[in-house]
């Protein structure tokens, strides 16, 4: 029973990272990293330069091995037949100048296990959908950056892997291109597949991604599910409107009793927007009942912090600590 | 799975390479240049024969003039004697002779008078010219010296015997200097160009190393295949793009011997005894002694051996080439890495020369044989003239075991080095990275 119930929760992780550590020439880019990657997810992978994302996608890849620790995916240990179930866009891309598009695109292709006959079939659907077939004759040299990064992009995904990881994948985008891409990588996921996401960009970040790790130094600082950790850090600070007449009583009840952290009064329409941070033993419910004899409350949510508010938090820290 | 991939990225590198269009440019048409070069310059030579110089002679011991103002094909002499030399010198000036002899009045001291015949030019002569003109008054002083103590040159130039040695081994086989001239020519040309395509396809390796790298694909691929499959896959399929030229080079020889036997007609093997005979005057009957020279020679062995130490030579090579390009991040880099490799091979090029001019088997032409960095080289100049086949396996065994070697670790350094961007790299780190 138990094995069971353990086989079933190592299935509903498509990864599984098990302190892995590796160093650079005496430097730790990572420190007995542990992660689990849930299936059908989009987890991000966060961290400021030098954190230890690339190395420790590098691992994911096989590009480098890890001096300790090991790497699962869907239960088993990782090895070099993978490859084929695992689509890698790195940050740090590009393709043969020399060679035509089509072409390069069926070498990447075969190398990733394919057959002729499905690369072909695959890359057209591909080409089609992007409405790029007529490049297929095209050297890559004739292609901006931005189609080439279409090239790229079509090639990492094309052999259907199981797990995708994207390193930067917006960076040399124009916002239109990148929306596209967006769409593309949410409708992977639908179609089954768990996508890791490197990125520095907040604002996707909180668009797209289920859950997040963020890295810093080589160890992970923050991880969970984004509505969690928003939930973790922005619990005590609200939001409050508040319709009333009486605002020198209401405000010197509120610098008395709680901290206030930004007040603005409407006079015309008598409409006061408070922003209040509570203590730890203090109970939103309570203020509400101590406020209704003041007027009218109009709104009282909590405010939740942004992806950035909350990594420039976390980052800072833990730089303090070390 | 992984031998399917090799085969892939040998098919791109190839294709790659060949689809190159300088490759396309030094397979076919560098030859085609070079025979018409070699044309050209022919018909140069031979048309050219220089035009004869004037010297005018001011003989003040009347020993030399009588004899030598007869000239030469290449040298007329006028007689201005009894001009002096300072007027001479103005004439040859006014007049513009290409210079004047001056030979001083005759001296009790031969040595000392011999040294003092000057020839006065306006421009300094070539050296075959000065060399032609001290033979002839040498031969002229002789003749006189020699009459003067009763002997003629004629009687003298009879007494002479020329002796050309017919050499042997021991099993028979029969050497002649004309063999070994062959050979030398063959193995130095064998030699050279081994080194030359070792150079240029080691830098074409490098350059793909470098170009994936820059490129940044490098991350793309090896996320596909090891970064060995990678290296190897490269050294082959430029190695395969090198027999590639090299038979294109042959097959065109072929042609053009053929084509030059149409135009003019050479048929080495149908000529008969007596109009070789004939012919041995004109110089065709020379052309027939090298066929049958060639003839002569171990040439299938040389082929066979050629082609087994090319390709040698070619992935060892190539294999340090690439670590060399994974190393660095722009070809302006590679220098400090490049110049270690070079002097093997030019060592191998001097060494080889010395060898089969002087000794093929003499203790260095053995030893440098051997060593896999330069036998790849050596051996194949060696060859024509009979090396054992044990001590051709042995080179052979070395060298198959030291591109091992040298493949395990210039994959150290690949691997490392690829993914490394932006960091000026030292041998003490190159070091670091084969310990790792």
């Amino acid at each position: 029973m138990i094995s069971l119930i353990c086989y079933n929760f190592y299935l509903l992780n498509v990864l599984r990272i098990e302190e892995v550590t590796k160093q650079y020439n005496g430097v730790l880019a990572l420190d007995s990293i542990s992660i689990e990657i849930p299936k059908g997810s989009i987890y991000g992978l966060l961290g400021p330069n030098g954190a230890g994302k690339t190395s420790l996608i590098r691992i994911i890849n096989q590009i480098t091995q890890p001096d300790n620790g090991s790497v699962y995916l869907d239960g088993e240990l990782l090895c070099p037949s993978h490859i084929s179930q695992i689509g890698y866009l790195p940050e740090e891309r590009g393709l043969y100048k020399n060679m035509r598009v089509g072409e390069q695109a069926m070498y990447l292709a075969r190398l990733k296990g394919l057959s002729k006959k499905e690369a072909k079939t695959r890359l057209l659907y591909w080409f089609d959908k992007f409405g790029i077939r007529n490049w297929w004759d095209k050297k890559i040299q004739e292609l901006s950056k931005g189609m080439a990064q279409k090239v790229q992009f079509i090639v990492t995904v094309m052999h259907r892997p199981k797990l995708l990881i994207f390193d930067e994948p917006f960076s040399g985008f124009d916002p239109v291109n990148a929306e596209l891409i967006a769409n593309e990588i949410l409708q992977l996921r639908n179609e089954g597949a768990t996508i890791i996401f490197s990125t520095h960009r907040m604002e996707s970040i909180e668009q797209m991604c289920d859950h997040i790790c963020l890295l810093n130094k080589g160890k992970i600082v923050l991880e969970g599910t984004v509505a969690a950790l928003q939930q973790l850090y922005g619990a005590k600070i609200y939001e409050i409107v508040f319709k009333t007449n009486n605002t020198k009583e209401v405000l010197s009840f509120f610098v008395d009793a709680y901290e206030l952290r930004n007040h603005n009064y409407d006079e015309v329409s008598a409409i006061l927007k408070l922003e209040v941070a509570f203590k730890e033993n203090e109970r939103p419910s309570d203020l509400m009942q101590n406020l209704l004899p003041f007027g009218e409350l109009m709104q009282f949510v909590q405010k939740l912090p942004s992806m950035h508010a909350i990594f420039l938090d976390a980052i800072g820290k833990t730089d303090m600590h070390s | 799975m992984s031998m399917e991939k090799l085969l892939l990225i040998i098919r791109r590198e190839f294709l790659t390479k060949i689809r190159n269009k300088s490759f396309v440019v030094m397979t076919f048409l560098s030859p085609i240049l070079i025979s018409i070069l070699a044309m050209v310059v022919f018909y140069i030579t031979k048309e050219d024969t220089p035009a004869q110089k004037q010297i005018v002679v001011v003989d003040a011991s009347s020993e030399v003039v009588a004899k030598i103002v007869e000239g030469s094909e290449t040298i007329q002499f006028i007689d201005y004697s009894t001009l002096g030399v300072e007027v001479a010198k103005a004439l040859v000036q006014s007049e513009g002779y290409d210079g004047l002899l001056y030979i001083p009045p005759f001296h009790s001291e031969k040595e000392k008078w011999a040294n003092a015949i000057t020839l006065y030019t306006e421009e300094s002569p070539g050296i075959l010219f000065v060399e032609t003109l001290e033979k002839l008054i040498e031969t002229t002083m002789m003749s006189a010296n020699l009459r003067k103590q009763g002997v003629s040159l004629e009687n003298l130039k009879n007494s002479q015997v020329d002796i050309a040695l017919r050499q042997s081994s021991f099993s028979g086989a029969i050497a002649s200097k004309l063999g070994n001239g062959l050979k030398m020519g063959l193995g130095m040309g064998v030699g050279y160009l081994i080194m030359m395509f070792i150079v240029i396809y080691g830098t074409s390796v490098m350059r793909s190393v470098i170009e994936e790298k820059t490129n940044r694909v490098i991350e793309i691929v090896i996320a596909s295949v090891k970064p060995f499959q990678l290296l190897l896959g490269k050294i082959i399929g430029n190695t395969l793009a090198g027999l590639l030229q090299f038979f294109c080079w042959g097959l065109l020889l072929l042609v053009f011997t053929a084509a030059a036997k149409f135009a003019f007609g050479v048929h080495f093997d149908e000529m008969s005894p007596q109009l070789s005979q004939v012919s041995e005057m004109n110089g065709v009957g020379q052309i027939q002694d090298v066929a049958l020279e060639i003839g002569k020679l171990p040439l299938l062995r040389m082929f066979v051996f050629f082609i087994i130490y090319f390709v040698g030579g070619f992935l060892l090579y190539s294999a340090i080439y690439a670590a060399i390009g994974a190393a660095v991040d722009t070809e302006t880099d590679t220098q400090q890495f490049v110049l270690p490799v070079i002097i093997p091979l030019i060592m191998a090029v001097y060494v080889g020369f010395a060898a089969v001019l002087t000794d093929p088997h003499g203790i260095l032409s053995v030893v440098f044989s051997l060593v896999p960095l330069t036998a790849p080289i050596v051996m194949p100049m060696r060859i024509p003239f009979g090396v054992s086949t044990l001590e051709i396996v042995i080179s052979i065994g070395l060298l198959l075991v030291s591109f091992l070697g040298i493949v395990r670790m210039a994959a150290k350094i690949y691997r490392t080095g690829i993914l490394m961007y932006g960091k000026k790299i030292s041998y003490r780190e190159l070091y670091k990275w084969l310990r790792q």
